[in-house]
């Protein structure tokens, strides 16, 4: 199993999104392509930004669907990192399967 | 152009400045003056002044006027508002250790920049995390959104002020791009700029893509998490683009709903103001030193939705792997 140490690559604050594309290019997405599985380490990590986890793994759950959450162990998460995680995870495999999505300003408000 | 720095610029009545601020007149100058007793200004009129004061010195026009020397003065000049804004600083003042107090304005063009206005925010803030925290999670995602969507010749410019007594931050950013309709109609239908404002502040809605949900890059969450984070403190967000302002205002704090519809939350709405091109945000955040800036991502994390029917989505997040 692959092993990715966050802090390593970003420090504490993990907000450099460049940095998330180069880890979904190099390491997460072939490791899933590769029926591999694969551990990111939030050791030492207190804050990200839902920006940085978006670039981090949306693509691979959109690839892969909830099989990826199956594959991939998020290892040493404090409570900001996790719940951020959370919300990616959701908002992103809720459209995934959306069977039938279409333009925000083509729909009627839903609140 | 001309721009007027006023005797008070908070969020709550940022419009008189804003309405002072003159695009037009003579192509080649920009006109400074300023309140002759006291100037008091949001991070985020600061920050308008300055990205005036920078695209200027781009464009090669002439900057005229002065600031007065008012009792406020040194504040102006610790902030480097004259760094950017091509008029003499009213006086001089002696350097020494702001440690807690504020973020001066800083010039962001490149993803080094961002990084490097990150990393110095830690010891010019010299403060716990329930203050730090909030004040880098904003400059992030603002700081991104000016890299990635603003096309601003001069980038961004952002700037930040902790009022401990109060216990409050407040952030503002401003750059001199596209602004949010033209970014927002390369992916949707937006007629107005009302509408382009709505769509660019409801989550899942990105100018890189008319996918709900954006792209593998963007997910056009961030200006929602950002007004989110202002309503979860009780406190006021503006976001200023073309000739349209939206102002979240202040409410209760600790609020049981976000909605992810801007327009149900309370709010103004102004249109007809003077044109900026490009965008300026502002916004104020109550800090509660007991309280973590988690406990605001987690109302947000319960509150976060795109536009998907419910009825049939499943609960993911138990299925995640946190070891």
């Amino acid at each position: 199993m692959k092993t990715v140490v966050l802090a390593r690559v970003v420090g504490t604050f993990a907000e450099d999104k460049d940095a998330a594309a180069k880890l979904r290019r190099e390491v997460i997405l072939p490791a899933l392509a590769a029926d591999e599985s694969l551990e990111i380490d939030f050791g030492g990590v207190s804050l990200t930004t839902q920006s940085f986890i978006h670039a981090l793994i949306s693509e691979a759950l959109r690839q892969h669907g909830e099989d990826a959450l199956g594959r991939i162990y998020f290892r040493n998460c404090s409570t900001a990192p996790r719940g951020i995680i959370e919300t990616v995870v959701q908002y992103v495999l809720e459209a995934r399967n959306e069977p039938d999505a279409q333009g925000a300003d083509e729909r009627q408000e839903s609140d | 152009m001309k721009l007027h720095l006023p005797n008070s610029a908070h969020l709550q009545n940022i419009e008189g400045f804003i309405r002072k601020y003159d695009p037009n007149g003579n192509p080649t100058i920009l006109r400074v003056s300023g309140h002759p007793n006291y100037i008091h200004m949001h991070p985020v009129a600061l920050a308008i002044a300055a990205c005036a004061g920078a695209t200027a010195t781009f464009r090669g026009w002439k900057t005229t006027g002065s600031v007065p020397n008012v009792r406020s003065a040194p504040y102006l000049v610790r902030m480097k508002l004259f760094d950017y804004l091509s008029v003499r600083p009213p006086r001089k003042i002696e350097e020494h250790e702001e440690s807690g107090r504020f973020v001066p304005i800083t010039q962001i063009r490149t993803a080094d920049d961002l990084r490097r206005t990150i990393t110095n925010l830690i010891p010019l803030l010299h403060t716990n995390p329930s203050v730090a925290d909030p004040i880098r999670y904003v400059v992030s995602e603002l700081g991104r959104n000016v890299l990635e969507h603003a096309n601003s010749r001069v980038g961004g410019f952002v700037c930040a002020q902790y009022f401990r007594d109060q216990r409050r931050i407040a952030i503002g950013m401003a750059d001199a791009g596209i602004g949010i309709a033209a970014a927002i109609r390369q992916s949707h239908v937006a007629p107005t700029e009302p509408d382009a404002l709505r769509l660019a502040l409801t989550p899942g809605v990105t100018g890189v893509t008319p996918i709900i949900g954006g792209n593998e890059t963007n997910a056009g969450a961030g200006l929602f998490f950002i007004r989110s984070i202002a309503k979860a403190s009780g406190n006021f967000f503006v976001v200023y683009s073309g000739k349209t302002e939206y102002k979240l205002l202040r409410s209760q704090a600790r609020p049981e709903v976000l909605f992810a519809n801007p327009m149900l939350e309370g709010h103004t709405l102004v249109e007809s103001l003077p044109d900026w091109q490009g965008t300026a945000i502002g916004i104020d955040i109550n800090v509660d030193e007991t309280t973590q800036f988690t406990s605001l991502l987690d109302l947000i994390r319960r509150s976060y939705k795109i536009d998907v029917d419910r009825s049939t989505a499943a609960d993911y997040t138990k299925k995640i792997q946190f070891t």
